[in-house]
């Protein structure tokens, strides 16, 4: 039992705190949000000259070994800075599912340029039908001659609009919701039958509605067995899940010091609206929920690598109990600032509606309560 | 960073679990098992078991008769007890005013006291609310003037759990009026069997009695029995805070209700299915399962921090609060749980030795007296409104 970061973990965890301190201030965010991009190339290039980009992938991926508890550490971070760049959808999807599922070929294909930060992948999984089951895949790839012709239609694909290669999930046996007959394609973003009608999200990110009409790939193109890859996806998002509640956690400790400051600040009645109770014991509210949100993203990141049940007790609990604790911090944050939280200008906004598009990420409260009990009662 | 146990943390438990089983006399089992009160006599008995184990005060420092766990091995221990519906030892001794004397007591009174503590020799109570002062403690007015080498003690303290029962009990008391409500507070013990004590009990909503309220009408108190000096009691009773806080969160016990509560819900029936596959009742108990897992693990975040050495801080106040809110939540799903079998209330099936059948399923009897019982729990050892004070005094700097 030990709740303490390692020396080279401190190590990390000072680097991305200075960077998010130094380089990625609200004006900064906002600059971003509005480039074409929609996040930082340049900063981009930093992650990958500062190893970040490597570090959950084997040094036999050309990555540098490290695991959950860096990527927390990374992801809290994120978190506190608000961060746009696309590394779940990147980094923590789609380049780990080829690590995960890919042969030597295709990891050579992919990895080291994602690693070195030229190229962008990702996760083209969900479907708008499926809601969070990640079981509920209508897109079918179907054999044509020695390839597979692909079909069907992906929803809110994040980092869908720049990425240079999307991880195509599509049936190619059983029923809907079966987790047999799950394939998964890597596909050109620019291949011939793929539309992409790209967006920015509600808090400042992007994404993109994928439209596959008969794509052709070629039997290389097969990210793994055929019909078998329910489970790596799973594990997957599990630990994708894991690091969003670590986003999550980086958050909502920052929205709870803006309150305090500005509680600390602002006179109203002659006083500090510090010292009124009321506004007291609901800062004490939000301080116990980030603690308990804290306790509860060690215990998913933790129990990542233990066997499935156990793991997803872990990870749906985090999941569910962070999305009932961010909305009370968030929606706290707001309402503690008055009239100034509602703004454009002051950052609470921002933070607030980023937590609470992390509610919706890889299943939300409610998904992972029902997943959770069905993992404990049957 | 990792969740597990060490190894040798894992053979420690296992090494309490095996003591509990071959020592827990067996009619204390079955009144655990019946869910039927305990009397004095049977603390006094498990107290004593546990005495010859030494095992008594694991917390205290070796030289006053401690064992020297580590806060983890103090941890797994209140866990597997509780695990196993035993009670704690009575804190008012061995938690409380244990650890006043080692730290501000004189060689005589650490000679006399600790050990009978240890032994179980002395039943102790704590005298500390008064009917008005409870969360303003300071301003309280149980009187002790000087008399000679005596104190004379007027007054009356309040919610005194086990003064029925109890051989002793600390008090605070008034020594100076003329100053600050927290510079005229000394910390007398008292003999409860002295003359001048009255003990009146107060009968809780449940029907239990657990608290009284004890009056003092020219109660003479040795000026020996006063601990460290006078005027500053306050002081000591700080102190004490924070170890009644300590292990407030009750994992155990916590998990032994969670389980109690799934086994139920899943015997009950509803609409044609257990009533734990009911969508509405499934999700209140995940919900539960799950706030008590991030209670456990924010406990085992203090607790792992102490192990390595850091001071333990204000972290008890948070324990204190989502401790008490899930034990309060956990027994109000129990009651529901159970539907129109919340109604009988026989108080006779609680005592030992009831043997009629049961009114309902044999696990209902006692689960809407527990409800009501457990609402003490957001009031005692300072409100958690007094502990939401305190964080944001102390921790947001408010």
């Amino acid at each position: 039992m030990d709740f303490t970061l390692s020396d080279e973990q401190k190590l990390l965890k000072d680097s991305v705190d200075r960077f998010v301190a130094e380089k990625y201030g609200l004006d900064v965010r906002r600059a971003l949000v509005a480039s074409e991009d929609g996040f930082g190339r340049e900063n981009w290039k930093t992650f990958a000259e500062l190893g970040w980009l490597a570090i959950p992938f084997a040094e036999a991926s050309g990555g540098l070994g490290g695991g959950p508890i860096e990527v927390m550490v990374l992801m809290e971070a994120f978190g506190r800075g608000l961060v746009v760049e696309p590394f779940i959808s990147t980094i923590l999807t789609g380049a780990s599912l080829v690590e995960a599922l890919g042969d030597k070929e295709q990891k050579a294909a992919i990895l080291p340029s994602v690693i070195q930060g030229k190229k962008l992948i990702t996760f083209a999984h969900v479907e708008p039908q499926a809601r969070f089951t990640l079981s509920d895949i209508m897109t079918t790839a179907t054999a044509d001659g020695g390839r597979y012709r692909i079909s069907g239609h992906k929803a809110v694909v994040f980092g869908g609009d720049s990425a240079n290669h999307l991880i195509v999930s599509a049936r190619t046996s059983g029923d809907q919701r079966d987790e047999n007959g799950i394939s998964l394609f890597l596909v050109d973003a620019e291949a011939e039958g793929v539309t992409r009608r790209s967006y920015g999200t509600v808090d400042g990110l992007r994404a993109a509605d994928v439209a596959l009409k008969d794509v052709l790939v070629g039997p290389e193109a097969l990210l793994g067995e055929e019909g078998d890859t329910f489970a790596t996806i799973e594990s997957v998002v599990d630990s994708a899940t894991a690091a969003v509640c670590a986003e999550a956690v980086g958050i909502m400790d920052s929205l709870h010091e803006q309150t305090l400051e500005h509680l600390n600040t602002r006179e109203q009645f002659g006083v500090k609206l510090g010292k009124f109770q009321a506004l007291q014991h609901r800062s004490v509210d939000m301080f116990v929920a980030c603690q308990e949100a804290r306790t509860m993203t060690y215990v998913a990141t933790l129990s990542l690598d233990k066997p499935r049940t156990e793991r997803i007790r872990a990870v749906s609990a985090a999941k569910s109990h962070i999305g009932r604790a961010g909305r009370l911090v968030g929606q706290e944050a707001v309402q503690l600032h008055g009239g100034m939280g509602m703004t454009d200008e002051l950052a609470v906004g921002h933070y607030f509606k980023r937590l609470t598009m992390i509610d919706t990420l890889f299943g939300n409260m409610d998904h992972h309560l029902e997943r959770f009990a069905a993992a404990v009662y049957g | 960073m990792n969740l597990d146990y060490s190894e040798s943390e894992q053979t420690f438990r296992e090494e309490v679990q095996n003591f509990i089983r071959a020592n827990i006399p067996s009619t204390i089992k079955a009144k655990i098992d019946a869910r039927q009160k305990l009397a004095n006599e049977d603390y006094i008995a498990w107290h004593k078991i546990l005495y010859g184990r030494g095992w008594v005060a694991p917390n205290w420092p070796t030289e006053f008769g401690g064992i020297g766990w580590t806060p983890l091995q103090c941890h797994i221990f209140d866990e597997e007890i509780g695990l196993a519906g035993i009670p704690r030892v009575m804190p008012f001794g061995v938690n409380m005013v244990g650890p006043v004397i080692m730290e501000f007591g004189t060689d005589a009174q650490k000679e006399y006291y600790l050990p009978r503590i240890l032994s179980c020799e002395d039943v102790w109570c704590q005298g500390y609310s008064e009917p008005s002062s409870g969360s303003d403690l300071a301003s309280l007015k149980t009187r002790a003037v000087r008399d000679g080498d005596q104190y004379v003690v007027n007054g009356s303290k309040i919610w005194t759990t086990s003064a029925h029962w109890a051989d002793l009990i600390f008090c605070l008391v008034r020594t100076d009026t003329e100053v600050k409500n927290q510079e005229g507070i000394s910390f007398l013990l008292i003999n409860m069997h002295d003359p001048g004590i009255d003990v009146r009990p107060i009968i809780t909503m449940d029907g239990g009695h657990e608290v009284n309220q004890v009056f003092f009408t020219d109660v003479r108190v040795p000026v020996t029995n006063l601990v460290g000096e006078e005027n500053k009691g306050w002081t000591y009773a700080k102190f004490l805070l924070k170890h009644e806080r300590a292990g407030i969160a009750a994992i155990g016990s916590q998990k032994r209700q969670l389980n109690r509560l799934k086994e139920i819900a899943r015997a009950e029936q509803s609409n044609g299915q257990a009533l734990i596959e009911e969508p509405r009742f499934r999700d209140k108990i995940s919900k539960a399962e799950i706030d008590l897992m991030a209670l456990e693990y924010t406990e085992l975040r203090a607790v792992s921090a102490a192990n390595q050495g850091e001071v333990p801080g204000t972290e008890v106040n948070l324990l204190k609060i989502r401790g008490s809110e899930m034990q309060q939540k956990i027994s109000e799903l129990l009651i529901e749980a159970i539907g129109y079998y919340a109604n009988p209330f026989v108080p006779d099936s609680f005592e030992a030795g009831w043997n009629e059948e049961p009114i309902g399923p044999d696990y209902a009897a006692t689960l809407a007296p527990e409800y009501f019982n457990w609402r003490k729990s957001s009031i005692y050892a300072g409100s958690n409104e007094v502990q939401k004070n305190i964080i944001s005094k102390m921790v947001l700097g408010l």
